[in-house]
């Protein structure tokens, strides 16, 4: 049974929805409609001429094939990101949960990652593997593996992978750390007192009660394998090499800002935008529905 | 302690107000530019410089990032209605710049509106010519120009028994390629700007087309032409030498460096002749340039490679006294005395003839050899409808379509002559977007 609060009256609510009524209006639709309405219009960069031509940008981009092919490479890469990031950092909560002794040190060094910027962990993650003066490319030689990630496309792709994941780990570490911490600890341990193993205990008691804490987190770490790795790629293979890496995000950036093709790149970013309201509502209609809160 | 930080800080806001309101007699002009590092701090000296020359006018140079965000500034500032007076502006942007009639002033009209003294004739046409309209009329005012060299390691020359001079054609170069590797380095060369170096100076330096109508000179209906045979065989070659290592990939740009810099990797690299100093700064062993290699059974190669760098642009929208202080920066910056020293310290080409000449009297290439390698390669023959330059739309996009067809050779995952037809094709693409949106 929820406590709901009543207010009397229209004003006080609007006024305390406001800020954030403004925030999405100015911040989000805003940047939508005009998103939108660049798409269907040909404009040269200074804004000099511009003509309305309907759904032509969106016709070249799907008739581009480069485009179908960022489209693969954002599923490859996004699902991949966010795979590995969810489950590595339950399976650093799940170990951090059962520290006794120390335990803030662990939880403060598993975080750090997360305060450095996706730009910079893409710049760490570079000088590492630099084929000719990158120190693990170098461990690498000397085992007999020629790492050039300029070049080979799947070392190029497991590269990005990593740094975006290592850099999203420690906040889904965080989440999850404090869904654990909120299962109480008498229904653990009656489980186990019934004769549970710790498989089993996971399984059936502890990862349901976190479903709620991972629905979010997948909700969300999609959106940030869609949008905020765009440092990470930029920094380490800028879509390199022959395209491997590029994902949709950084297709709209490179498109938009560097090629200075507006149509083209706002036509994206509306289907780049489409793709991820449509995610979200498929997560929230089809999974939120087999959460128990 | 933070207090007294504040009150440094209001102390200095308070003075740079005063100073700025002495300054107030004077016409401001914004410079916005791309220069970061000591190339940024020898742009500030320049403008000083020009400041004390003058008292009519206070230029103000204003670091906007690197090349493409300071062109995306100065554009979204023209659409916000408050662009600067000069913007700094890639060779590449050359087309996109020149055909926003109405955005911009060009010098040959600004020099002719405020009367300024301006002699097309005093710089290098083989720097002005990229920047001029069919009939020679200057767009945009040359800045820095640069064009590619090679470079080799002295050392590695000496230790593989080869003379001490780098290579002067490609099946030369393969042999002291190979004879290094046999000395024990690994890579015979890699190369910077593989697009710029490879296929676009690959062109010039061998006098055929990169596009129709005169690289894009002669109008927008351009296509390419980098699949003809000769690019297929370049090409070809390079993808067969990246499998013995006589070439080495090392990324795009100049990321590259460190197989050259390192001295234990590659022998040779081509890069700009603006790399100088910084080669020379990280290169822990001797090294020396040469002119880029050629095909010996090309007729009419080799002919004049062609530069890259930035120029300076014009906006409209601003006050007649302003336009006269622009007027004057450009002759000031075109002095010999400004040109030879900025082509001294950065590697950068001189602008003019007369400059060339003054650094020669000063005795600067004998003391510092192979500096003068890139200005006997941009001069040594008239330039053709193919060597001139080229201007061609969307370039900075087509650049990296260029890039990514490489890199899927050099990868072993397409042939040559497949991937440079995938190029002309996407490029063209690009090119009749470009068209369509200017006409």
């Amino acid at each position: 049974m929820q406590q709901r609060a009543v207010f009397s009256g229209k004003l006080l609510p609007l006024l305390l929805l406001l800020p954030q009524i403004a925030v999405t209006l100015v911040f989000f639709f805003w940047p939508a409609s005009q998103a939108i309405m660049q798409s269907v219009l040909q404009e040269d960069p200074f804004g000099l001429s511009s003509k309305l031509i309907w759904f032509d940008n969106f016709i070249e981009v799907f008739g581009n094939p480069d485009y179908l092919n960022s489209l693969w490479v954002t599923v490859l890469f996004s699902g991949s990101v966010s795979l590995l990031s969810l489950s590595i950092g339950l399976f650093l909560a799940l170990q951090a949960d059962r520290i006794v002794h120390g335990a803030v040190v662990y939880n403060t060094m598993l975080v750090w990652p997360y305060a450095i910027s996706a730009a910079v962990a893409g710049v760490l993650w570079l000088f590492l593997f630099n084929p000719t003066i990158g120190i693990v490319a170098f461990a690498l030689a000397r085992l007999g593996y020629d790492w050039n990630h300029l070049l080979n496309s799947g070392e190029a792709m497991t590269l990005v992978i990593a740094a975006a994941t290592w850099n999203r780990v420690p906040y889904n570490f965080l989440f999850f750390l404090a869904g654990l911490q909120s299962i109480p600890k008498s229904l653990v341990e009656a489980s186990a007192i019934d004769g549970a193993g710790r498989f089993s205990r996971f399984w059936k008691i502890v990862f349901p009660l976190l479903m709620p804490t991972t629905f979010f987190l997948v909700v969300v770490n999609v959106v940030y394998a869609f949008f905020e790795t765009f440092g990470v790629i930029h920094q380490i293979t800028e879509g390199g090499p022959a395209r491997a890496t590029e994902i949709l995000v950084y297709k709209v950036f490179y498109d938009g800002v560097i090629g200075l093709d507006l149509g083209g790149s706002a036509a994206q970013s509306v289907v780049l935008m489409t793709i991820v309201i449509a995610l979200t509502v498929i997560q929230f209609r089809y999974i939120e529905s087999k959460v128990n809160y | 302690m933070k207090m007294k930080m504040l009150v440094l800080q209001i102390a200095a806001a308070l003075l740079f107000c005063a100073a700025a309101s002495a300054l107030q007699a004077q016409t401001k002009i914004t410079w916005w530019h791309a220069m970061g590092g000591r190339l940024g701090e020898k742009v500030k000296a320049i403008a000083e410089g020009f400041n004390k020359s003058q008292s009519s006018y206070q230029l103000v140079p204003v670091n906007k990032g690197n090349y493409t965000e300071t062109m995306t500034a100065g554009i979204a500032a023209f659409r916000a209605g408050k662009p600067p007076n000069i913007i700094q502006v890639f060779e590449v942007g050359t087309a996109t710049m020149m055909a926003a009639k109405g955005a911009i002033k060009p010098v040959y009209k600004l020099m002719a509106e405020t009367g300024a003294p301006f002699d097309p004739g005093a710089y290098l046409p083989t720097v002005t010519g990229y920047y001029t309209t069919t009939d020679g009329k200057l767009l945009s005012m040359p800045f820095n120009s640069s064009t590619p060299i090679l470079y080799y390691n002295k050392e590695a020359f000496k230790k593989a028994g080869l003379p001490d001079r780098a290579p002067s054609t490609w099946p030369e170069l393969v042999e002291f390629a190979q004879k290094t590797q046999r000395a024990g380095y690994p890579c015979g060369f890699t190369t910077a700007w593989q697009s710029w170096v490879q296929i676009e100076n690959f062109s010039a330096w061998h006098d055929v087309p990169i596009a129709t109508l005169s690289n894009g000179f002669g109008g927008l209906k351009t296509e390419f032409k980098i699949n003809s045979p000769l690019h297929v065989r370049h090409i070809g070659n390079m993808a067969k030498w990246q499998k013995s290592k006589i070439f080495d990939y090392g990324g795009r740009r100049g990321s590259g460096q460190a197989k050259f810099t390192t001295g234990k990797d590659c022998v040779m690299y081509m890069q700009s002749s603006a790399g100088y100093a910084g080669i020379k700064r990280t290169a822990k062993f001797e090294f020396g340039t040469g002119m880029l290699p050629y095909y010996p059974d090309v007729q009419g190669a080799p002919r004049n490679s062609i530069i890259g760098g930035a120029t300076l642009w014009v906006f409209e929208g601003h006050s007649s006294k302003e336009y006269r202080g622009v007027a004057e920066f450009f002759g000031y910056l075109s002095s010999a005395a400004v040109q030879a020293d900025w082509h001294q310290f950065t590697g950068y080409l001189p602008i003019t003839t007369a400059a060339y000449k003054l650094t020669k009297q000063q005795g600067f290439y004998s003391k510092n050899p192979g500096t003068e390698t890139a200005l006997l390669q941009m001069t040594r023959a008239k330039p053709t409808a193919n060597s001139k330059g080229l201007r061609l739309g969307n370039f900075v996009q087509i650049r990296d379509i260029i890039n990514n067809e490489l890199e899927a050779v050099w990868s072993g995952k397409k042939s040559a002559k497949q991937a440079l037809d995938d190029a002309v094709a996407q490029g063209n693409r690009l090119l009749r977007k470009f068209e369509r949106a200017n006409r």
